[in-house]
């Protein structure tokens, strides 16, 4: 069955069904819409029990013909990797649309919020839900293509329904974060788009050329353009992840826009970035990896420590949550360019479980930011003596972004340093420093915002009253379930991660130089012969 | 056969014989041309005979369905396979002049439905009479009369001209073309309905610039004449070939040629031209130029470098690429700075000459080919932008100044969906048009080697996808103004004008293919 076309194809018909619904019954627009990204979900489901745990690295492989001139092919391929992106895409597109529900409605927006009501009211709700499905199938392309100027179409075109996400729906300061997000990014992917250029003049003769991800990852580059074409594609993940010195788009971003789509803009499409490193960078350009490897371990572990010393310093949840998250990205980028499977496997996992973890911390806090009509952690105070059940939620969540053992985070950035540590110890013992900043962070957001006396303005707010809906229990509950199941049995992803990131770091030519994990042990036979088949495939 | 013509031809001696033996000619090959300028002298007439009732009937139909004919005979020209020179070698109908030609007819049609429209303004956005004294009493008497109808024969005296530009295999050939199709423009620059003054102000900068220009194109061609003997570009290249003659001439000659012909494509340093123009002109008439004068002064470029100056004789490329990274730059910073949306798209119209240029530049079958991709999708995107920019209107006639664009979104849905989705396709995202001309440009330009050239283009083209994203900005995000403007309802004509301006720039974006093929085959010049 031809999973991954109809996989991304699915959210696109879903998009345009629901922009023509009429804006009179916004109801029917948002059921529609949730059926469309249930429907994903459903095949989502079915493709993961399809695929072949040791089979091939790259599966459910499709191509149609679509530039001749250019040898550019419509090719869908997924590998482990892709498998728990487009999985964590799936699982989290409906939830973020059950949390959104109210949050493109004209009447019942936030009261006391920071918007006017003038422009509440020409919001359109069909536009609000088509955009989120536009961006699922971008994103869903964006893990699914197996064609470099496929990868780089969808990369580009997942800028335009962010941009109007957050430019039209979200909060103060929106039409600066919108831009800004859109300039950065595009700047990015100008960068990327020579590259991508230039690997496709690189990759043969005039009329040979191709842009089949297997086929360019069999070839060798001269070491020296690897080097320039590694730029171009790292810069644009860099920004997108985003790594330091890239990153100062996304607290505003992730400030500005609304809840949801700043869950799914943290919690799956900035790891495209990180999935372009280990995708794009690493197979294509081996030699330059292995070059630039130790400056950008240097980088991210600045990342890592200078976001997280900013997070602790923040006011505003939102923006609190989005520093968190580039300290977190630092780490995710240390497991891949650590080079050893374990940090690989580790990385891998950070980004699924970043994703749970984040998308629900975002969910949480954009609950929180409805019923008080702030994000100032100022303007709490004690509020889990009115929201018992919003506030455990809240703590769960934060207790997962620390990666508190038993929660699925911890088992990832275990596995991080962990594989770190066993080629490059310093940077193993300063990450773990993140880890006792994140502890404070998060820690003392909490206290500052949950606990001590309640702040009596919270009183006189109605809303504050109203612990979880059935709707937003329906939001948690999945996403807790996850990361405290993950957190104790992560096998089942690990297992689908862990060939994959054997065979990329096969692609490099790096063997471990620590004893395998037992996970890795049971699955390493099999890899080789998938790196073995990849290559062979074109 | 080409070259026995050419052979024939540079055979004869240039004096005057007692018996002239005029050349042969291979009418069905020009006569695309012929069709035109059959109608446009036609239009005269008619704008002289018909009754004043159907004078605007008339003359609309005349000039689309001379275009639709002209249209017919390239594609039947192309499709039999000819390359010739004919006229003795002065006109070349080869891939690349029935590509352009072609071009010019179907974004011609498109132009002119804008042009023709007459619902959004009463009595059309022209005038009849240009040389009126702004402000006088009967220069306010003309702007309440429907306008005139002498615009259609320009506009195919025009339309013909470049038809013959991007054909012209001789450099006398190509002045005359060169002033067949200005002098119609000069004109119709200064018929603008509403702002007389700013349109006669660009009328005569253009005039008289595109009269400098004129003469130093003159006078390059005599130079050359001087160092090849010759004007065909044929004997051109053998002279530069040799290499024997005097290199003092052609070096000047080429310099003196390239002004008028970078003038025209409007290239940083012979830009200034461009911005007061596209402003003061009429809106139809800017999107006429933006569209079709491109195509028509790039399809002459590429030819007279590819075909008389082979870079092995005489290395061009330097001061090229130095003008190409001049255009890029300064049409896209400059256009960051722009309030006017006239304005913005003259100085994005003279970064996309840039990337043209770039395509121009790889010197290669790809290069070619990608600029002709480029010239074609750039024009439908250019049409349909100019097209929505004539539908925003208030008491004073078009609304062109940004601020006035603010809350557009909300007022006019659909006009700002449509021109949210043009400006994407400028700023080159994907599934547009622009991303794969971008694409055939830059590729072509790296194939040969043009690092350089290539990452000025993607950074600029990071830097110019800041203005289009904030005119975005304003339709969208901004609060609409106390005094929007309020949106006309298109006319027939331009919603067509913008119908297919919009699909064929999604089409060009999704399914290149086709077209990509056709000017993959057009790339090889006769001489």
């Amino acid at each position: 069955m031809s999973f991954l076309s109809v996989l991304t194809l699915l959210p696109l018909v879903g998009a345009a069904v629901v922009a023509l619904l009429p804006r009179g019954n916004p109801r029917l627009a948002k059921l529609v819409a949730l059926g469309f990204s249930l429907a994903v979900l459903v095949l989502a489901v079915a493709m993961w029990s399809a695929f072949e745990i040791g089979g091939d690295r790259l599966q459910f492989r499709e191509s149609y013909a679509w530039i001749p001139q250019w040898g550019v092919n419509l090719t869908f391929a997924a590998d482990g990797i892709a498998l728990v992106m487009l999985a964590l895409i799936a699982l989290l597109t409906p939830i973020v649309i059950l949390a959104s529900w109210h949050d493109a409605d004209d009447v019942t927006g936030e009261p006391g919020s920071d918007t006017g009501t003038a422009t509440r009211s020409s919001r359109s709700v069909p536009a609000f839900f088509a955009l989120l499905l536009a961006l699922e199938f971008t994103m869903i392309g964006v893990f699914a293509a197996a064609d470099v100027f496929l990868f780089f179409v969808f990369f580009e075109a997942m800028l335009v329904p962010m941009y109007f996400l957050i430019g039209s729906f979200g909060g103060a300061r929106r039409q600066y974060a919108a831009v800004k997000f859109f300039l950065y990014s595009l700047v990015g992917s100008m960068l990327m788009l020579a590259a991508v250029i230039g690997l496709w003049v690189y990759s043969g003769d005039p009329g040979e050329r191709t842009f089949d991800w297997a086929t360019l990852a069999a070839m060798e580059f001269d070491p020296n353009v690897q080097r320039w074409l590694f730029l171009g594609f790292f810069i644009a993940f860099a920004v997108k992840a985003p790594f330091f010195p890239f990153h100062t788009w996304l607290p505003d971003a992730g400030g500005a826009a609304p809840a949801g789509a700043a869950a799914i803009l943290v919690g799956v499409l900035d790891k495209v970035g990180t999935f372009g490193m280990l995708r794009y960078c690493l197979p294509l350009f081996p030699e330059a990896s292995k070059f630039f490897a130790p400056m950008v371990l240097v980088l991210a572990l600045v990342g890592v420590m200078y976001a997280a010393l900013l997070a602790v310093g923040q006011n505003d949840l939102k923006r609190l949550v989005s520093y968190t998250s580039i300290s977190h990205f630092g780490l995710i980028g240390i497991g891949i360019f650590a080079f050893t499977s374990q940090a690989g496997t580790g990385a891998v996992l950070y980004m699924v479980n970043h994703g749970l973890a984040t998308g629900l911390l975002f969910l949480v806090v954009g609950m929180l930011v409805a019923r008080r009509g702030s994000a100032l952690i100022s303007d709490f105070g004690g509020a889990g003596k009115l929201l018992p059940a919003l506030s455990g939620a809240f703590l769960i969540a934060g207790l997962a972004s620390l990666s508190l053992p038993g929660t699925a985070p911890f088992v990832s950035e275990f596995l991080v340093l962990i594989g770190t540590f066993s080629v490059h110890k310093t940077v193993a013992v300063i990450g773990t420093l993140g880890i006792v900043l994140a502890a404070a962070y998060i820690l003392w957001m909490y206290q500052r915002a949950m606990q001590g006396t309640l702040n009596p303005a919270l009183n006189s707010v109605p809303a504050m009253k109203r612990d979880l809906n059935l709707r937003e229990y329906a939001v948690v509950a999945p996403l807790v379930a996850l990361i405290l199941a993950l957190g104790i049995y992560p096998k089942p992803v690990i297992d689908v991660i862990n060939p994959a990131v054997q065979a990329t770091l096969a692609d490099i030519g790096v063997t471990d130089p620590a004893p395998r994990t037992a996970h890795s042990d049971g699955t390493g036979g099999g890899s080789g012969g998938a790196d073995g088949t990849a290559k062979g495939d074109k | 056969m080409a070259a026995e013509v050419l052979a024939r031809s540079l055979a004869e001696p240039a004096v005057l014989a007692a018996d002239v033996k005029l050349p042969d000619i291979d009418y069905l090959a020009i006569a695309p041309m012929l069709v035109l300028f059959g109608a446009a002298c036609v239009g005269v007439l008619a704008a002289a005979f018909v009754p004043q009732r159907l004078r605007y009937r008339v003359q609309v139909s005349l000039v689309i369905g001379a275009l639709l004919v002209a249209l017919g005979l390239i594609v039947t020209v192309a499709r039999a396979g000819r390359a010739v020179a004919t006229a003795g070698g002065a006109i070349a109908i080869d891939g690349p002049a029935l590509f352009l030609q072609g071009s010019v007819a179907v974004l011609g049609v498109v132009a002119v439905l804008l042009i023709a429209e007459r619902s959004l303004e009463r009595g059309g956005a022209f005038v009849s009479r240009a040389s009126l004294t702004p402000g006088s009493a009967a220069d306010r008497d003309q702007a309440e009369q429907p306008g005139a109808t002498e615009v259609y024969p320009l506009v195919s005296f025009a339309l013909a001209g470049m038809m013959l530009f991007v054909s012209a295999n001789d450099l006398l050939t190509l002045f005359v073309a060169l002033e067949v199709f200005s002098l119609p423009l000069y004109l119709l620059c200064g018929l603008a309905r509403r702002r007389r003054l700013l349109s006669q102000e660009s009328a005569v900068k253009y005039f008289l610039l595109g009269a400098f220009s004129s003469a130093f194109f003159l006078y390059g061609v005599a130079l050359l004449y001087g160092f090849a003997g010759a004007t065909g570009l044929g004997a051109l290249r053998k002279a530069v070939q040799a290499g024997d003659g005097n290199t003092t001439l052609l070096f000047l000659g080429l310099a003196m040629l390239a002004v008028g012909l970078l003038f025209k494509v409007a290239a940083v340093p012979f830009h200034v031209w461009t911005p007061d123009v596209y402003q003061g002109a009429p809106t139809p008439i800017t999107a006429l130029m933006a569209a079709c004068t491109k195509v028509a002064a790039f399809g002459a470029l590429l030819r007279v470098f590819t075909v008389a100056f082979p870079v092995g004789a005489v290395d061009w490329r330097p001061v090229l690429v130095a003008i190409a990274i001049a255009t890029m730059l300064v049409g896209a910073v400059l256009a960051v700075t722009q309030t006017d949306i006239k304005r913005l798209l003259a100085y994005s119209s003279i970064a996309n000459a840039g990337y043209v240029l770039t395509g121009v530049l790889a010197l290669s079958a790809a290069g070619v080919a990608g600029s002709l991709f480029y010239l074609v999708a750039y024009g439908f995107v250019v049409l349909a932008a100019f097209g929505v920019v004539t539908l925003v209107r208030d008491a004073d006639g078009e609304a062109t100044h940004l601020s006035r664009w603010a809350g557009l979104g909300r007022r006019s849905p659909l006009v700002a969906g449509v021109f949210t989705f043009l400006m994407m396709a400028f700023a080159g995202i994907p599934l547009t048009s622009g991303f794969t001309s971008k694409f055939a440009v830059f590729s072509a330009a790296l194939g040969s080697g043009q690092v350089t050239l290539v990452v000025v283009g993607v950074l600029s083209s990071a830097v110019l996808a800041f203005p289009y994203l904030r005119v975005v900005v304003l339709m969208y995000l901004s609060e609409p103004a106390e005094d929007t403007p309020t949106v006309s309802l298109p006319g027939t004509l331009t919603a067509a004008a913008l119908a297919i301006g919009v699909l064929a720039t999604a089409l060009l974006g999704v399914a290149p293919a086709p077209v990509l093929d056709l000017a993959a085959k057009a790339v090889q010049f006769v001489s």
